[in-house]
């Protein structure tokens, strides 16, 4: 067998790979699943019910197992992209040392969280990688060590990231990433800090 | 500054040096096998030494059984459970313990529904006039106070199911269907994090912060933890039950407070133990 036929065979085997993965078989009826989320939670207000009702996106990540098919993947790009809103100002960095803050604290909307004591955090360190001096990072998402410099400090790529942080099924449909701005987890000023944090010359990030 | 397989992968993959979510759970599997067997040393290196950190600290604190505080909560609940409970029937039999745990959650006619062992005491314990209200409105302890009652008699049940394995029964289609049933909320995506038990628990060698986290949907992996519970949290500084556990998560996931006993509960814990089939139960152990 030559070089050729045998990267076909692996990518043929990658293929497959990929395609065992896709839509969840459905062996409990939906009637089930909401019946058994109506007497599984608290849902005290309409507000805690609100946040065990999936809206479109969510719906459609569970259903395809995270792995959406193209034109499903398209749907929730398009939807996402739509949803991210910018600062009213249009200035998309802020300040690197409340970013640094927010990325370290993984406060709020815990339901032992209310009333609020402080405010929101973005709880970044929990699956990234993101200065040296931080050892306690999470390993689920990407390391985000030097993100600035990698990107060479642009503006496309400031803006790409604030998108990225608002809401993340605009650049990767069905990311595990939460929408942090989309939800409303953070405001537009608080991921412009987070911005600022991976995109500064002089964050810990790309020092 | 070493990027290591993050971005090597993120080449391999055609996405970007820091990955733009490349690693998404679903996908991430699958590339983690495929990273692990292109990408060598530098960073695995330095994993391996937190790890062997970590492992040094869980070892030390499983080094002397006896110093284990849950223990305690055993003797408690044995007591609690001889002096109220000797009629109480958790599938194999009234009274009787030896066993019992391990084959749990199972279907129960009387109460006509699945039941685990904690929601099979509390329905016991009803019998004897307990407040359920009472107890639900504050299921479980706060940090450094003693596990509830309930809490400590599931404790010494379980203790009497340990060096056995795992085998709930799967026969019922009330049993099957609680599988099925768990099985769609730990996949679940909801809240205003989007989160899913398999967000965390679907990707194999991954951390938040430091804390290592379980492939919890490979039978290999949960067999190894699961029965690990009811066990002594020393960071909590007191007993945690798996309804507790379950709670915990919802409450990381920023989901409501997920109610002791409901079907979403024992469902969660069907599905866990039909994972952990087989895996030998430690509990009470001793935890982080």
């Amino acid at each position: 067998m030559n070089r050729i036929s045998s990267y076909l065979v692996v990518a043929g085997v990658l293929v497959a790979a990929a395609c065992t993965l896709g839509e969840r078989k459905m062996t409990v009826a939906p009637e089930l699943i909401d019946a058994a989320l109506k007497g599984g939670w608290a849902a005290s207000t309409p507000e805690w019910l609100a946040r065990h009702t999936q809206d479109e996106t969510m719906r459609l990540c569970t259903q395809y197992n995270n792995e959406p098919p193209k034109a499903v993947a398209a749907t929730i790009e398009a939807s996402a992209r739509a949803s991210i809103k910018y600062p009213a100002d249009g200035k998309l960095i802020g300040d690197w040392r409340q970013g640094e803050r927010l990325a370290q604290s993984g406060y709020g909307m815990r339901f032992t969280d209310y009333p609020a004591r402080n405010p929101t955090g973005g709880n970044c360190y929990a699956c990234h990688q993101l200065s040296e001096a931080e050892v306690s990072y999470g390993t689920l998402g990407p390391s985000l060590l030097g993100y600035g410099k990698i990107k060479d400090f642009t503006a496309e790529a400031i803006k790409a990231t604030y998108e990225k942080i608002y809401n993340s099924h605009a650049v990767l449909p069905c990311s595990n990433m939460p929408r942090l701005g989309a939800n409303g987890v953070l405001t537009p000023e608080q991921i412009r800090d987070a911005v600022a944090l991976l995109m500064s010359r002089d964050s810990p990030v790309n020092k | 500054m070493y990027h290591g397989p993050t971005k090597k992968c993120g080449l391999v993959r055609g996405r970007d040096a820091a990955g733009e979510g490349g690693w998404d759970m679903s996908r991430s599997r699958f590339w983690t096998v495929m990273c692990a067997a292109l990408v060598s040393a530098p960073l695995a290196l330095a994993q391996d030494a937190t790890e062997a950190a970590l492992e040094k600290y869980r070892r030390m604190l499983k080094d002397d059984p006896w110093s284990n505080p849950g223990l305690l909560d055993a003797d408690r609940g044995e007591e609690l459970w001889k002096t109220k409970l000797t009629a109480c029937d958790l599938g194999k039999g009234p009274g009787k313990v030896e066993g019992a745990f391990a084959e749990l959650p199972r279907f129960f006619a009387d109460a006509d529904r699945v039941m685990d062992a904690e929601t099979r005491i509390l329905w016991c314990l009803e019998k004897t006039g307990f407040n359920v209200a009472a107890f639900l409105r504050s299921p479980h302890p706060a940090g450094g106070q003693p596990v509830k009652e309930v809490g400590a008699i599931a404790t010494y049940v379980a203790s009497k199911s340990s060096g056995m394995k795992f085998a709930a029964p799967t026969a019922h289609p009330k049993e099957k269907e609680a599988v099925a049933l768990g099985d769609a909320l730990f996949n679940r995506r909801a809240g205003p994090f989007d989160f899913s038990c398999t967000t965390c628990h679907a990707s194999d060698g991954a951390r938040i912060r430091l804390q290592g986290l379980p492939l919890l949907i490979e039978p290999a992996a949960a067999r190894k933890v699961i029965g690990e519970w009811p066990g002594y949290r020393v960071s909590n500084a007191h007993v945690m039950t798996m309804q507790h556990r379950l709670l915990d998560c919802y409450w990381q996931m920023r989901q409501d407070r997920l109610v002791f006993g409901s079907d979403a509960s024992v469902a969660l814990t069907s599905y866990l133990v039909a994972n952990a089939k087989g895996g030998e139960i430690s509990a009470p152990s001793i935890k982080r």
